[in-house]
């Protein structure tokens, strides 16, 4: 597939204030953190959670609980492609049941990945609340889900791919708008 | 009147290797020779570019009938021989009934008569029902047309037995063939043993079952004098027995199938086309019979020629029946494995089909006037593909459909008259 | 599909590549057995022809397991209620269970080559349960996971085999695999199970007649069963094989301090091996059976999960 980039939606710089406000949301809208816990969707989120965590550490001295969600397994389109996704391994080292989460991802699209890890969240046991943390959302939602802490509101067309990329894994560190080249 | 014309005459028997024509009159080759003229009326075929040689024997093959028509029958059995260029085949008597009675002899010479493409010679059971217990009927078999002795499918059962058929069949002037194999040994098994046979998991049958009961088999023609001719011969060291014997003086003889001077143990992967009895060997027993085959330690080429339906070869290795077919395809593997890989020559491969197998059975097979009329005329030239499921023989199992070949019969004539012609556009 | 594999017919055939991708998914499955909720919608829709012409428990009930697990429903066929009796070919029987359409068939039988048949012959994904003598490749790749596991990697061990090699599929099975991974592996066993053509089948095979040979400086030691009774071969009394072969508290000593016990089970303690060292710190059997499961899970995601082969990929997230 080849894509062209079009313009650049967040800087480095921007990428870092923008955590740095949601790392300071997540504290103020959870009223209190004690069952709190971030769990980072793979692949981007992984990445992101760790930085909030960090953030959050670092401003308030608590340590928030990391987990990470491969949502491979409950993806609603399995049966429809060729060769099955590799399945990577999801590593919550804590209880689930009765926490409050919050969800991490780079981008919100269709919500069909956020159902998947919601899915995945329920097999670990009941948490008391999930709430959902993005740094980008671009709309077309296909299912109802919604975002409680977003870093960028982002208007995209169906072409339009929304690319984080983060140091951690890309070796960059910027999120670009790329358009679909035929 | 059918002359044959232009055609290089290949007739181990008489020495002949040079071109020459050949006359055939009624059931009787009637006159050979150089540019012979042509009578009124007869029918010509021109042989140019081709070999005419005496019609081919094969000393061992399976017709199926009676009982087992499922398989194969005398009339598609002999079809088949004919495409294959054989104008005579020895069937052997592991029929339903067991050929061991005068009776089932005249039924199956009587039904070649009646539907056979080509001559049926049948080989009659050494024991009733061969269980390996009591002599059967061999001399009143003799009378209904049986050439030799045998109770393929299984050795004669025991030493004491097999000297006394031995004995027996010599007083009547006939050949014991033996299915060399010593159970206890090979049971269970359904390939060769060997690092093959241990990768694939199959249970294996070491080559000493095969060469002990040749071994006991030779020492007892020896102590008999009787003529022994051992079947489908598969092993080096069974092979090393025969060479003692004859150089000893024994009456005894051999044959090689095309599957075992071609494919070996490697080549068994779980098609059940590759599954026979002696199963292919190694590569170094493969080697032996090649060299044997060219110096005259083994006596003819055999087809072993055996039909099964193929519902009941597609199943698993363990529990398909043992045998392939092979009329049609010996001529083809034997230019292509023995004469083009400069093996042994032409003449010797025909001698191999013609006048080795009439040795052993002891008659005569040749062309000069008064012979029969009994011609195989084939190609070494010829280029074809074989299909099997072109084949007259109601089964499939063979390991080499759609393998090409360079070479093949082109036209079969038994008493003078045409059991197979290749059609024109392949000729 | 999984790189480029259709079925699982034997580890013989697998490369590197084929057998750590397989190993590295089964983790994902692995720590999938502690979820309270043990069940994804993963297969759904999905069914798994679970053909079992051989008797088995364990394996039948582990495949049957994960593929439940994997939210895929299952149709079970034992030998012994089946048609087969009734003479039915297996041709026919596989044709039988194919025509109620299952999206892949996991097979157990006696005779080698039985899966590589019946895979020539459907159009759907066959998975090797047991064939014979000839492979038993879930069994090697669930011991691959558990000696890698155990042990931190795959390469290089000095793997002594115990028992009856020459009728063991899981022998074959594993030494094709381990020596893949540059294992060293020594057949160890009577005589008569252990042709010395077995050293011909995969590079760095040796045999050892006797059991303290084959266990010095062993890193792993994987304990056969032994079947007493043999069709067409005379049997070894069981006293004879404990007095040589069976593997005890003292012989293990002889093996590296670390060694890991394997047994692909059922096991006989007190024939093959002591229950000492069954149970002992070395044993790693019941890692195997969890083991066992992930690597099930993890085939069955990879051969009977996903569309067509020429289906597309997902366009979007």
């Amino acid at each position: 597939m080849k894509v062209v980039e079009k313009r650049q939606l967040l800087s480095a710089e921007e990428i870092g204030r923008t955590l740095q406000r949601l790392a300071h949301e997540i504290v103020e809208k959870s009223g209190g953190t004690k069952d709190l816990a971030l769990i980072g969707v793979r692949r981007r989120g992984v990445p992101i959670s760790q930085r909030l965590e960090r953030i959050i550490r670092t401003f308030s001295g608590i340590e928030i609980p990391v987990g990470t969600l491969d949502i491979t397994l409950y993806r609603d389109d399995l049966s429809t492609v060729a060769q099955q996704p590799v399945v990577q391994s999801t590593e919550i080292p804590f209880g689930v049941d009765g926490r409050d989460l919050v969800l991490i991802d780079d981008v919100l699209y269709t919500g069909r990945t956020v159902r998947a890890a919601m899915n995945g969240l329920f097999d670990l046991g009941r948490p008391r609340r999930v709430r959902l943390c993005v740094l980008i959302d671009r709309g077309h939602r296909e299912l109802p889900i919604e975002a409680s802490f977003i870093g960028r509101t982002v208007e995209t067309s169906d072409t339009e791919i929304v690319e984080v990329r983060l140091q951690e894994i890309d070796k960059e560190e910027r999120v670009m708008l790329v358009d679909r080249v035929s | 009147m059918l002359l044959i014309q232009n055609g290089r005459v290949v007739d181990p028997a008489s020495r002949t290797d040079e071109p020459m024509d050949v006359l055939l009159s009624g059931e009787r080759i009637v006159q050979t020779g150089a540019g012979l003229p042509v009578p009124g009326g007869a029918e010509i075929f021109d042989a140019k570019g081709l070999i005419v040689a005496p019609g081919f024997i094969d000393l061992h093959c399976h017709l199926r009938e009676p009982g087992q028509e499922l398989s194969e029958t005398i009339e598609t059995g002999t079809r088949s021989a004919a495409r294959g260029g054989f104008t005579a085949v020895c069937c052997m008597p592991n029929t339903q009934p067991v050929n061991d009675s005068a009776s089932v002899t005249r039924g199956i010479v009587e039904r070649a008569a009646r539907g056979g493409a080509v001559r049926v010679w049948p080989i009659g059971a050494a024991s009733v029902g061969s269980k390996g217990e009591a002599l059967a009927e061999i001399a009143a078999m003799k009378d209904a047309g049986i050439v030799a002795v045998s109770d393929d499918g299984k050795p004669v059962a025991t030493s004491r037995l097999m000297r006394q058929v031995m004995e027996y069949c010599d007083s009547l002037g006939l050949p014991v063939i033996d299915h060399c194999e010593d159970p206890p040994l090979a049971a269970g098994g359904v390939m060769r043993e060997g690092p093959h046979s241990l990768r694939l998991g199959l249970k294996g049958i070491p080559s000493q079952s095969e060469s002990i009961c040749a071994g006991r088999d030779v020492e007892l023609a020896q102590l008999t004098g009787a003529r022994l001719h051992i079947a489908h011969m598969s092993a080096a060291r069974s092979l090393e027995y025969v060479r003692y014997a004859k150089e000893h003086g024994a009456r005894v003889t051999c044959e090689v199938t095309p599957h075992h001077f071609t494919l070996a143990d490697e080549d068994v992967r779980y098609d059940t086309s590759y599954k026979m009895n002696p199963p292919l060997a190694s590569r170094e027993d493969r080697e032996a019979l090649i060299a044997g085959l060219a110096d005259g330690s083994v006596d003819a080429i055999a087809t072993d020629h055996a039909p099964h339906h193929p519902a009941s070869k597609e199943v698993e290795f363990d529990r398909a029946p043992f045998g392939i077919l092979g009329f049609e395809t010996a001529l083809a593997l034997g230019l292509r494995e023995l004469v083009q890989k400069n093996r042994l020559s032409l003449v010797r491969l025909v001698e191999l089909f013609t006048s080795g197998p009439a040795r052993v059975l002891g008659i005569e097979r040749k062309i000069a006037a008064g012979h029969p009329g009994d011609i195989t005329i084939f190609s070494t030239g010829l280029k074809w593909t074989y299909r099997v499921n072109d084949s007259p023989s109601k089964s499939r199992n063979s390991p080499f459909d759609g393998a090409e070949f360079t070479g093949g019969p082109v036209a079969t004539i038994v008493g003078g008259r045409f059991a197979y012609r290749r059609p024109q556009e392949q000729a | 599909m999984l790189l480029g594999l259709q079925h699982l017919l034997g580890t013989e055939t697998l490369t590197r590549e084929q057998i750590t991708f397989i190993l590295d998914q089964a983790k994902p499955f692995q720590e999938f057995q502690r979820h309270p909720l043990k069940k994804l919608a993963t297969l759904r829709g999905k069914t798994v022809a679970i053909a079992f012409f051989e008797a088995s428990t364990r394996t039948r009930i582990s495949f049957a397991t994960a593929a439940s697990r994997l939210g895929a429903d299952t149709m079970n066929l034992q030998a012994e209620a089946s048609s087969l009796k009734k003479g039915e070919s297996l041709l026919d029987t596989v044709r039988t269970l194919e025509a109620m359409r299952p999206d892949g068939i996991v097979i157990r039988h006696s005779s080698s080559g039985a899966p590589e048949f019946v895979s020539q012959r459907l159009e759907i994904p066959v998975l090797n349960a047991g064939d014979g003598t000839h492979e038993h490749p879930t069994q090697a790749l669930l011991d691959a996971l558990t000696i890698r596991d155990r042990k931190g990697s795959l390469e290089g061990w000095n793997v002594t085999v115990l028992g009856d090699i020459l009728h063991s599929r899981v022998a074959r099975s594993n030494i094709h695999l381990l020596t893949k991974f540059g294992g060293r592996v020594t057949l160890c066993g009577p005589a008569m199970w252990v042709p010395n053509e077995m050293t011909t089948l995969a590079p760095n095979v040796r045999r050892a007649l006797r059991i303290e040979e084959a266990l010095e400086g062993a890193d792993v030691v994987l304990v056969l069963r032994v079947q007493t009774e043999r069709i067409h071969e005379p049997s070894l009394a069981p006293e004879e094989y404990i007095l040589r072969y069976q593997l005890t508290p003292e012989r293990l000593r002889l093996a590296k301090p670390d060694a890991l016990v394997l047994h692909p089970g059922p096991m006989i303690r007190g024939l093959e091996i002591d229950p000492g060292v069954a149970d002992g710190p070395q044993s790693a059997v019941l890692e195997q059976v969890t083991n066992g499961l992930a690597i099930r899970m993890a085939l069955l995601y990879h051969l009977v999960g996903g569309a067509a082969p020429d289906a597309p990929h997902p366009a979007k997230e």
